[in-house]
């Protein structure tokens, strides 16, 4: 009973400890303790990759490998507040295309990067489920429709708090 | 206190006790509060509504309720106030009040807020008149404005869990597996595959461990009545789920969703909880000795996960990649065993088949095909939403009657069905019956409900390079013909739609295609040439102006297009040359300006700023 997990001992981090601890150590966690290191640190760090291999007994690049099949995964630190403009089918006929460029030319930076400053990450999703009020835009987590280019400029010029986050 | 149900007589109990509850206050303020209303910003309203309720001593007599998506998501956020049955349409913070002391008390109705019926210019106060839900017939979508899907009791309130009751103690699984078949449901994730006779595979393998998934995952981008179903009422989906378990002999549940419809992964997890705390989940279910639990996956952001054999992949924690099918999941499917598969929408079909009987549910629909089909009607329609009626109603009746037809001076070109596996059928199909085998033979398919219209500045040669855009990255890579398949026909057609396009290239498109078809291992693969397939077959003409005119009709494709400002219209107010990004306009105040072509580019911004409409394309 009071076996000791030698594997959960190594990563000296207390956060990713307790983002770690409900589990198992079964490799069919993966998928979901780095769902939960990415909701954590809002991407996942080299090293909490090394201490899901360790946790899970599983090779690293097999880590990798799935970090990088699925796109929410992200490898890098985003910015301080991330943009996301919807490219679904609904929003595209609606002129989402040139939502995304005039955010992409305020911003300075292509869809998928950060500015250099820290401040904005600019993502691009296949559909938020908000297709009737289409172009959509999710600023730091609260949802925009009907947007337009010139609103969406407006939209990165003052980050609202105004509206309900939607989390889940 | 919320008491355990353990029996039927607790379920019939507790309905009464809540009912009663509910009776206490004379009116309720329902607002519709899904992703798509919070947008719209139906979470102030409900606060302000809260706070008004509360500053006007109304307490005890008016109950605040925020459910999910009713559906009409271009009139967000949308108020309902009962008994009068009132319903009010863009309902800002500012209005909570006036509702409350003009509508619950001294029963005014506030013309302002009430929807004007476009076609009568009459405004209109309840919402069974509007035309977007006249011609519906909301069987699944209905119990929406109904509940708030944070609370069981809601769901046990207007008869919850009696059809998992009725299952348990009144049927056995074979009986339940005939009410299937009998109703004709028809998978509604796209396949169409008839549900009963699915179960009944599974149900035959042998094994004494199964599983049951239901696939949230919802991946064409455009369809959301998924996320509805579940973010709205939740329970729906549980209970059927849990029915569907008991006739193939299950005892443990899987649901997979999509991570990128964060309230609908609340409102599940929240729902699956209370249920088991109710003990309408876990051991000896309703005392019938039937156990089932349910747990919950996020999707990861893979479009492929949404194929059956890859989402079983996504579920062991491995990269989410198909494989080939036979085995079936039926015979081997989650960790090597009897798995079976069904679609939010077909899940949430199953309580009230069982409560109304298969042969109702088979009524309704078409001879092949019971039952009504959601479908998210978006894009260029004047009203945009979510749409349920029987199977085998018109596009004309859904798209023009429901929908209002085309938004603005538009006329309708083409409306893609299915997503990325389905194609656009165009104007002259308009009479078509939307059911699984006529769209099929129509060259697109009715998938799982995306209904995208499209008008007259949607450039279809674009849409056809939106969708290979789109399957190129999807693609999981592990078969050569799907992902160098769809990269390619990407290729090709981002040549045309930059000018670039050769006369073959057609016959080329339609030859690749037939390959990429013809040889993939997955659904992914076997459909993906749909869109660049249905739109060559019914818009060629429009390919043919790409590559032989060097033209772009609809005006969209950047590379053939040209910003001209119209000397006789353009009144030199200056506010298009602020605005330009490039300084691309010259001129000056009082006189015709001017827009330099190639410093242009073609942001459009220009043609929204200018107020008398003076820029136009070509
Ligand atoms: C590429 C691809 C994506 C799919 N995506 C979904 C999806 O998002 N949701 C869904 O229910 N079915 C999807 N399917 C269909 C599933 O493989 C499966 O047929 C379905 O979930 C079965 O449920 P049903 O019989 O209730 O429709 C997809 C299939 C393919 C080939
Ligand atoms: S297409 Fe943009 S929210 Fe669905």
């Amino acid at each position: 009973m009071k076996n000791k997990k030698p594997k959960r001992n190594g990563s000296g981090d207390p956060r990713l400890d307790k983002v770690l601890k409900p589990y198992k150590g079964e490799p069919r966690e993966m998928i979901s303790m780095l769902q939960d290191i990415q909701d954590e640190y809002g991407f996942l760090p080299e090293d909490a990759l090394r201490q899901v291999a360790v946790a899970l007994g599983v090779p690293l690049p097999d880590v990798f490998g799935v970090a990088t099949f699925y796109r929410m995964f992200r490898l890098n630190a985003p910015g301080r507040h991330t943009i996301t403009a919807c490219v679904g089918t609904a929003c595209h006929v609606r002129g989402v295309p040139r939502v995304v460029d005039e955010l992409s030319r305020t911003l300075g930076v292509e869809p998928g990067q950060t500015t250099p400053d820290g401040e904005y990450s600019l993502e691009t999703v296949a559909c938020l489920g908000c297709c009737a009020i289409g172009p959509v835009v999710v600023m730091d987590g609260v949802y925009h429709g009907q947007v337009n280019p010139q609103t969406a400029r407006k939209l990165v010029k003052t980050p609202a708090k105004a509206k309900e986050v939607v989390k889940s | 206190m919320t008491a355990t149900i353990k029996k039927l007589k607790d379920l019939t109990r507790e309905k009464e006790r809540i009912a009663k509850a509910r009776e206490a206050y004379p009116f309720c303020i329902t607002i519709s509060s899904g992703t798509c209303g919070l947008a719209k910003g139906s979470g102030e309203l409900v606060k302000a509504m809260q706070a008004a309720v509360k500053g006007l001593g109304l307490s005890k007599k008016v109950l605040v309720k925020s459910t999910g998506c009713h559906g009409f998501c271009d009139i967000e956020p949308v108020v309902h106030v009962a008994p009068q049955g009132i319903l009010y349409q863009k309902v800002a913070p500012e209005n909570a009040k006036e509702i409350l002391s003009e509508t619950v008390l001294r029963n005014n109705v506030l013309d302002k807020l009430l929807y004007t019926d476009p076609r009568s210019g009459q405004k209109v106060r309840y919402a069974q008149e509007i035309p977007f839900y006249k011609a519906q017939r909301r069987l699944l979508t209905k119990a929406n404005d109904l509940v708030d899907p944070e609370s069981i009791d809601d769901y046990i309130a207007i008869g919850g869990y009696r059809a998992l009751a009725k299952a348990l103690l009144e049927m056995n699984p074979e009986k339940v597996i005939d009410e299937a078949k009998k109703s004709r449901l028809r998978g509604r994730g796209g396949a169409g595959f008839p549900t009963g006779f699915k179960w009944e595979f599974c149900r035959r393998a042998k094994s004494d461990v199964k599983y049951v998934i239901c696939n949230a995952d919802e991946g064409d981008p455009g369809a959301y009545m998924d996320r509805s179903l579940l973010e709205g009422n939740p329970h729906s989906a549980l209970e059927g789920m849990a029915i569907g378990a008991f006739a193939i002999g299950a005892r443990e549940g899987i649901i997979y969703v999509r991570h990128e419809y964060p309230l609908a992964v609340r409102n599940i997890r929240q729902a699956v909880a209370q249920a088991k705390r109710r003990g309408l989940l876990g051991k000896n279910i309703f005392g019938s000795g039937f156990s089932f639990d349910v747990h919950i996956e996020r999707g990861a952001g893979a479009f492929v996960c949404g194929e059956e054999t890859a989402l079983i992949n996504s579920v062991q924690g491995l990269r989410g990649e198909p494989k080939q099918r036979p085995p079936f999941p039926a015979v081997r499917g989650l960790w090597g065993k009897p798995t079976n598969i069904n679609n939010v929408e077909t899940w949430a079909s199953v309580p009230i088949i069982i409560n109304k009987g298969g042969d109702w549910f088979a009524r309704i629909g078409t001879e092949a095909s019971g039952g009504t089909k959601i479908f998210s009607l978006v894009g260029k329609c004047a009203h945009t939403g979510l749409v349920e009626v029987p199977i085998g109603t018109s596009l004309r009746e859904i798209i023009y009657n429901i929908g209002g037809g085309i938004k603005g001076e538009g006329d309708f070109k083409a409306v893609q069905t299915g997503g990325p596996s389905g194609g656009c059928l165009p104007r002259h199909l308009i009479d078509l019956p939307v059911d699984y085998d006529t769209l099929a033979k129509a060259g697109s398919i009715m998938g799982s409900g995306g209904m995208i219209v499209m008008d007259d500045s949607t450039c279809m040669v674009d849409v056809a390079k939106y969708f290979l855009n789109f399957l190129r990255n999807e693609s999981c890579g592990k078969c050569l013909s799907c992902r160098e398949g769809t990269q390619r026909l990407y290729e090709i057609v981002e040549r045309i739609c930059e000018g670039n396009g050769k006369e073959e290239d057609l016959d080329l498109l339609e030859e690749l295609a037939q390959v990429v078809k013809d040889s993939s291992l997955c659904g992914l693969g076997q459909t993906a040439p749909n869109p660049v397939l249905s739109t060559l077959r019914y818009f060629r003409r429009e390919y043919e102006a790409h590559i032989k005119d060097k033209r772009c009709p609809a005006g969209v494709c950047k590379s053939l297009i040209q910003y001209v400002i119209d000397g006789e219209k353009c009144i030199g107010c200056t506010l298009c040359m602020k605005q330009c990004p490039v300084n691309a306009i010259t001129g000056e105040l009082k006189k015709v300006h001017k827009v330099d072509s190639d410093k242009c580019i073609r942001c459009g911004v220009c043609v929204e700023s200018c107020k008398p409409k003076a820029i136009f394309v070509v």
